[in-house]
């Protein structure tokens, strides 16, 4: 266990581990895209922390504006090193000074970085780079009914742990005869163990009861079977946390009609896309819903469902709530708890305000109001802030 | 069972005076073919004639597991009640045993006549890996490749969103059904997911051309494109293509995940939706949760020769399996598709307006739609609502 990973598991579980902590010391490695052996220290020079931040496309850099706003405003001591990612050019320089950052760092915030598919195959999606790279295995996304919110289901608690790096998005393709392609979708026992593994120490650690495997074992019998196993034999470790399976068909069935009867689900890399969608959907919309990866070494934070949200991009009408709460994420995950629960408390109060909603909530409020908003319900609680900065 | 044998009886006295100029269709008696899943009698060049003989259709029927055979129990009741001049051809399959015999003997019956109503096949996950789907093997082996279900909010059945109408259709042959595996190395597993051009284009085509027959006006193309940029950039661009032949329909696409984003928030977007194999199970699943779950919809399977009716989401409901409590209005509106693919238009229609009527009545929903009813009960109803219909009966 490395400090990083030790430090995605909140409390109870560290004191366990905190004795097989690695130490290094973080001369870069030369190589940039070798999967590194060695941990790096915490980026915590003087008290404050350095976290890289890629602003990414779309909305992705006006919100990630609005979180240094906030932060700055706070006085939450972590300072952004900011890496800028052009999607458009074919070189992959700029994404891996990006990694090289977060290799440096140790955590980041994201936006999300467009893959055009007019350009050739040969461009592989920036985003799933740097998650294959950073070997950040584990995206979980917690879905919350937030009060205020107004959805047709409500009640909905659901944790979803999705595989990161592998599956079908190994970006593995080939044409051997003309019309006919062929896509890989890799499933390995080791990686399988190992989300399985995260998914049951997280329900632990969280005080979940029960773990459901999401798969297509009946059409794959081999991936999605090896899957399942996988997640069975790590299930046998865990006899206090029950644990049952179900067809992703059947999953996104009940997930519409009856949602509230699950409670952690744990799946391969495309299922977790649709029902991670699925379910933010019904919690109220992409605005809401922030998300995780993390890594035996790192941590990147960004938006659940990583739109880009081009069609809304400077127009003041995106939905700051998803961003704000990743980067309470990132607070956590430095233990930098306190700030993070005032954030967080300021936003879920500020969601509360139907006069505030933007437009994906159904309101006609704009982001910066919704930031203010949080601006002020963090001055009003009498922590230290600096003076009001003007919103543009 | 009386149909096959009446059935051969009459071919008995055909055959003689038809023998010739039936050279290159399938012989109705029970010899096997040699080559059970020979893919080549659908080239077109031996689409057997309908199996319509003194006025009477023969259909094949596969009852399935769970609750298959009890639905299609109560299919067959409503059909000798209206008078429907249907004979069904019942092959049991039986998903416990490793051969494929069962699943061979079926598909000969289909091929026979041309049109089947079935009930799902179970497919235990812990039988051996080379005991592939039998479903999976039937919709490959007749080139059913096009999975059409059309998902309507039905009045009567409460739901959080009203008024959907979407056409859902779904290539139903490769992607990532293709069932090829490997474990080249130990601890990897390797499953590969094929588009084909000519799969693709054929699917669109189908899609675009089954959205002007029925006046739709917008098709979506569903597909993870960013990812999988050959595999469904590929799919996307055969339905691209297809679009340009038809300038009267707008084609957009979105991804996936985009996609059941939507359909939970906001479902009356989509109209037509064209999508490869697994995305359309899971999108297809979607829809069904949004109209009122999976006992209300029907599917059907189309291809060149074949066509084959079913449930949409494929359930075999072994839970409820003989407890008189499963939905039968999926497979009944399934069967009332399948008349009116054999041009029964007035039996399916009485049908079909006898178990919407049904849907009306809330005391007879069934469990799966928050209701105490038992299937019996709408059976009977839907049984007497035709008859008050005036139609020719037979008894109750």
């Amino acid at each position: 266990m490395t400090a990083r990973s030790v430090r995605s598991l909140p409390g109870v579980l560290k004191s366990v581990f905190s004795n097989r902590l690695s130490r290094v010391y973080g001369a870069a490695a030369c190589n940039q895209r070798h999967k590194s052996t060695y941990t790096p220290p915490p980026a915590r020079y003087g008290g404050r922390h350095t976290v890289t931040l890629i602003p990414g496309d779309g909305i992705g850099p006006e919100l990630a504006h609005h979180v240094r706003e906030l932060f700055r405003f706070c006085c939450v001591p972590v300072d952004f090193e900011v890496v800028n990612v052009d999607s458009s050019m074919a070189s992959e320089d700029d994404i891996n000074n990006a990694i090289m950052a977060i290799r440096r760092n140790g955590v980041a915030l994201k936006g999300n970085i467009e893959t055009n598919h007019n350009l050739p195959p040969s461009y592989k999606s920036r985003n799933s780079l740097l998650r294959t790279t950073l070997d950040l295995y584990a995206n979980v996304m917690h879905c919350q009914s937030l009060p205020g919110v107004r959805t047709r289901h409500k009640n909905i608690d659901i944790m979803i742990i999705r595989e990161n790096t592998e599956g079908e998005y190994s970006s593995l393709e080939h044409e051997n005869v003309p019309g006919v392609v062929e896509c890989l979708k890799i499933i390995t026992k080791t990686k399988s163990l190992r989300i399985a593994d995260y998914a049951f120490r997280a329900a632990r650690a969280t005080g979940r009861r029960r773990v459901t495997a999401v798969h297509k074992a009946n059409i794959m019998k081999l991936a999605d079977g090896l899957f399942l196993e996988c997640c069975k034999e790590v299930a046998s470790g865990y006899p206090e946390i029950s644990f049952d399976s179900m067809i992703v068909d059947n999953t996104t069935m009940q997930l519409v009609s009856r949602p509230q009867q699950f409670d952690v689900m744990v799946m391969p890399n495309l299922y977790g896309n649709v029902v991670s969608n699925v379910c933010a959907g019904l919690v109220g919309g992409p605005g809401l819903v922030p998300g995780a990866n993390y890594g035996e070494d790192y941590a990147v934070f960004e938006t659940g469902t990583r739109n880009t949200g081009k069609s809304i991009a400077n127009h003041n009408t995106a939905n700051p709530t998803a961003m704000l709460l990743a980067s309470c994420l990132l607070l956590d995950h430095v233990k930098l708890h306190a700030y993070a629960s005032m954030i967080r408390r300021a936003i879920l109060s500020t969601i509360t305000e139907t006069r505030l909603h933007t437009a994906d909530l159904g309101g006609q409020g704009s982001t910066s109001e919704v930031v203010q908003s949080i601006m002020n319900a963090v001055q009003s609680t009498g922590c230290l802030t600096t003076e009001r900065i003007g919103l543009n | 069972m009386a149909a096959h044998s009446a059935v051969l009886s009459m071919s008995k006295i055909i055959n003689p005076f038809w023998g010739g100029r039936l050279g290159n269709t399938v012989k109705v008696f029970g010899t096997t073919l040699t080559s059970h899943r020979n893919k080549t009698l659908l080239t077109g060049e031996n689409i057997p004639p309908p199996a319509k003989y003194g006025g009477r259709h023969t259909v094949t029927l596969i009852p399935g597991d769970g609750i298959g055979p009890e639905l299609l129990n109560h299919v067959r009741e409503v059909f000798r009640f209206s008078c429907v001049p249907v004979d069904f051809e019942v092959v049991n399959v039986n998903s416990a045993l490793e051969t494929d015999d069962d699943m061979n003997n079926a598909i000969t019956a289909i091929r026979r006549n041309g049109i089947a109503l079935k009930g799902n096949i179970e497919t235990k996950h812990t039988m051996a890996p080379s005991v592939k789907s039998r479903n999976n093997l039937l919709r490959t082996s007749l080139d059913l490749y096009a999975n059409v279900m059309h998902c309507q909010s039905l009045p009567g059945v409460q739901t959080r969103h009203k008024n959907i109408d979407i056409m859902i259709i779904r290539e139903n042959t490769e992607g990532e059904y293709s069932s090829l595996e490997h474990e080249s190395v130990s601890g990897v597993v390797e499953s590969l997911k094929i588009i084909t051009r000519n799969n693709s284009l054929r699917i669109a085509d189908y899609a675009f051309k089954l959205a002007r027959e029925k006046g739709r006006r917008r098709v979506t193309a569903v597909h993870k494109a960013n990812i999988m940029k050959l595999g469904d950039g590929l799919f996307l661009q055969c339905c691209r293509e297809v679009a340009s032949g038809y300038p009267d329909i707008t084609f957009d696409s979105m991804i996936v995940d985009n996609t059941t984003m939507q359909l939970v928030s906001k479902p009356h977007q989509f109209d037509v939706m064209v999508m490869p194999n697994l995305y359309g199970n899971v999108v297809s699943n979607v829809c069904a949760g949004l109209v009122g779950g999976p006992g209300l919809v029907p599917g059907a399977n189309y291809g060149n020769a074949y066509a084959v009716f079913e449930t949409a989401t494929r359930n075999t409901g072994k839970s409820i399996a003989g407890k008189n409590i499963a939905n039968p209005t999926a497979m009944l509106l399934a069967s009332c598709m399948m008349l009116d693919h054999l041009k029964l238009y007035d039996h399916a229609t009485m049908i079909r307006h006898a178990v919407l009527k049904t849907m009306n009545e809330t005391r007879l929903h069934t469990a799966d739609i928050g209701g105490q009813g038992t299937t019996s009960e709408v059976v009977q109803t839907i049984m007497r609502i035709i008859q008050s219909g005036g139609q020719l009966t037979t008894e109750l």
